[in-house]
């Protein structure tokens, strides 16, 4: 955000402010492409370095928990992914609102790159939290309130998916799935509440984590990690996105021109 | 609108059928595949029933606009200058009425077949009666997602089932607290509640999903 007065051409209109601009530049996608191929390497610099600090403080530094032993330090896959697959849906679909109110074509491009990435991390916080349960409650599903909305949320993902990759008109898809991205998001939270009460009628007690508060050295390690799934996610998403546009437009001058950059 | 859809269902008596043969037929595996003892049915009854329903539901959307969609009908709505919102609304509610409304009455006869108490009886019709339009709703979106796809029945299960959970779990929910005389008054009231949030916005996302699929 801090470069965009550079990106910035001289002529521009008076009235506009500079954000405003920033904005209505990124809905361009030669634009984008630039962009995008500049953040692209920071974030994931970025996201390495935060990765191996967080791992390195989360596995070899914090102690072990009390309760669980060693096991706990699975918590530093498990719960950045959860986090992300919930963070990622939200903004799917806030992205898939906004395609198809104003009809604007980078934000159906994002919305369908987010949709395998946070499949993937749905993904990695079930099996995750399943190898996490067996040691701790020695099993590894149980129908609990949170796992089964994880799983019902790795459903919706997949519909997500399969809608947009089912129509052979990748716009046409992609406007589906935003359809159903935002549906999603109003079913969702009577999924996870509705879910979360089956599961204490059935239930007497839900396993949570042993303690209400986390010591600080556990802690730290964890929020490193949540903001490198951050990173991570933001630039396999903008690197998807490039590759998206790319070969969307395959056949459009901008295309031509970049790749003539990259080759020549 | 409603009329005229009700008049096509009235002609082609045999395929309001299927969706109730289906439910017979589900239902009717589990004694076979589970064992006849009553304690062990009376139990697993709710669930039974609602997943019969729900999926007897499934097989019977993908006709909500099918017929209109290959004789090019649906263009003409979205062309006709009417709201695609209430045309849609007259559709699914038509729907309902030839295919939810005669799962509801039919379920007291599968109810004795899997012993469900007595006292639970009231709940299931009143819950299926109050759900089965939300499944309707619901459902109507993924019709209107999956329409112009070759294999879109197949792909409109993996949509809508996700979506379907809250009222499969308040609906069975319903039942078993009145199994074991509990008031399931609120749980009716959560139905309601899903009604009504469908009935209002649901024909908004279809119409909108149509516009897409025949964009």
């Amino acid at each position: 955000m801090t470069s965009e007065s550079a990106h910035n051409p001289a002529q521009r209109p008076p009235r506009t402010n500079a954000l405003m601009l920033f904005f209505h530049h990124l809905g361009s996608p030669p634009w984008f492409y630039a962009f995008a191929g500049k953040c692209v390497p920071v974030l994931w610099i970025l996201f390495a370095v935060l990765t191996v600090t967080g791992l390195y403080l989360g596995l070899f530094k914090a102690p072990p928990d009390y309760l669980q032993g060693e096991s706990f330090r699975i918590m530093y896959i498990h719960v950045p992914a959860a986090w992300m697959s919930m963070m990622i849906y939200a903004g799917m679909a806030v992205m898939g609102f906004i395609a198809l109110v104003w009809r604007i074509r980078m934000m159906e491009v994002l919305a369908m790159c987010s949709a395998p990435v946070g499949a993937a991390f749905t993904l990695a916080a079930l099996i995750s939290g399943s190898l996490w349960g067996k040691p701790t409650w020695g099993t590894y599903w149980v129908w609990d309130a949170r796992l089964t909305s994880e799983l019902v949320l790795l459903f919706l993902y997949l519909g997500v998916m399969a809608l947009y990759s089912a129509y052979d008109d990748q716009r046409k898809g992609a406007r589906a799935a935003c359809l159903l991205a935002v549906v999603g998001l109003v079913n969702l939270p009577i999924i996870h509440y509705s879910v979360k009460w089956w599961n204490t009628l059935h239930q007497d007690a839900s396993i949570g984590l042993s303690g209400s508060s986390i010591h600080p050295s556990m802690l730290w390690p964890l929020l490193i990690m949540a903001i490198a799934t951050k990173c991570f996610y933001l630039a396999n998403l903008l690197t998807r996105a490039r590759v998206m546009l790319l070969e969307q437009d395959g056949r459009k001058g901008w295309v031509r021109d970049a790749l003539a950059g990259v080759r020549g | 609108m409603l009329r005229r859809d009700l008049l096509l269902a009235y002609r082609r008596r045999s395929e309001l059928l299927y969706p109730l043969f289906f439910l017979l037929v589900v239902v009717s595996l589990f004694p076979l595949g589970i064992g006849p003892s009553p304690d062990l049915l009376a139990r697993i009854a709710p669930g039974v029933v609602w997943i019969a329903a729900l999926l007897a539901t499934v097989i019977s959307l993908d006709n909500l606009f099918r017929a209109d969609f290959e004789d090019g009908s649906l263009e003409q709505f979205i062309l006709s200058g009417q709201s695609l919102g209430s045309i849609a609304l007259a559709k699914i509610v038509a729907h309902w009425l030839v295919t939810g409304l005669p799962l509801v009455i039919l379920s007291p006869l599968v109810a004795l077949w899997m012993q469900l108490p007595a006292p639970a009886m009231g709940a299931m019709v009143a819950s299926l009666a109050l759900a089965t339009p939300i499944l309707s709703f619901v459902g109507a979106i993924g019709v209107g997602l999956t329409i112009s796809l070759r294999r879109g029945g197949q792909l409109l299960s993996l949509l809508i089932f996700p979506l379907y959970v809250p009222v499969l779990i308040i609906a069975t929910g319903a039942i078993m607290a009145a199994a074991d005389s509990l008031p399931y008054g609120g749980f009716l009231g959560l139905l309601l509640a899903g009604l009504i949030l469908s009935v209002t916005l649901a024909p908004l996302a279809t119409a909108a999903a149509l516009r897409i699929s025949l964009s």
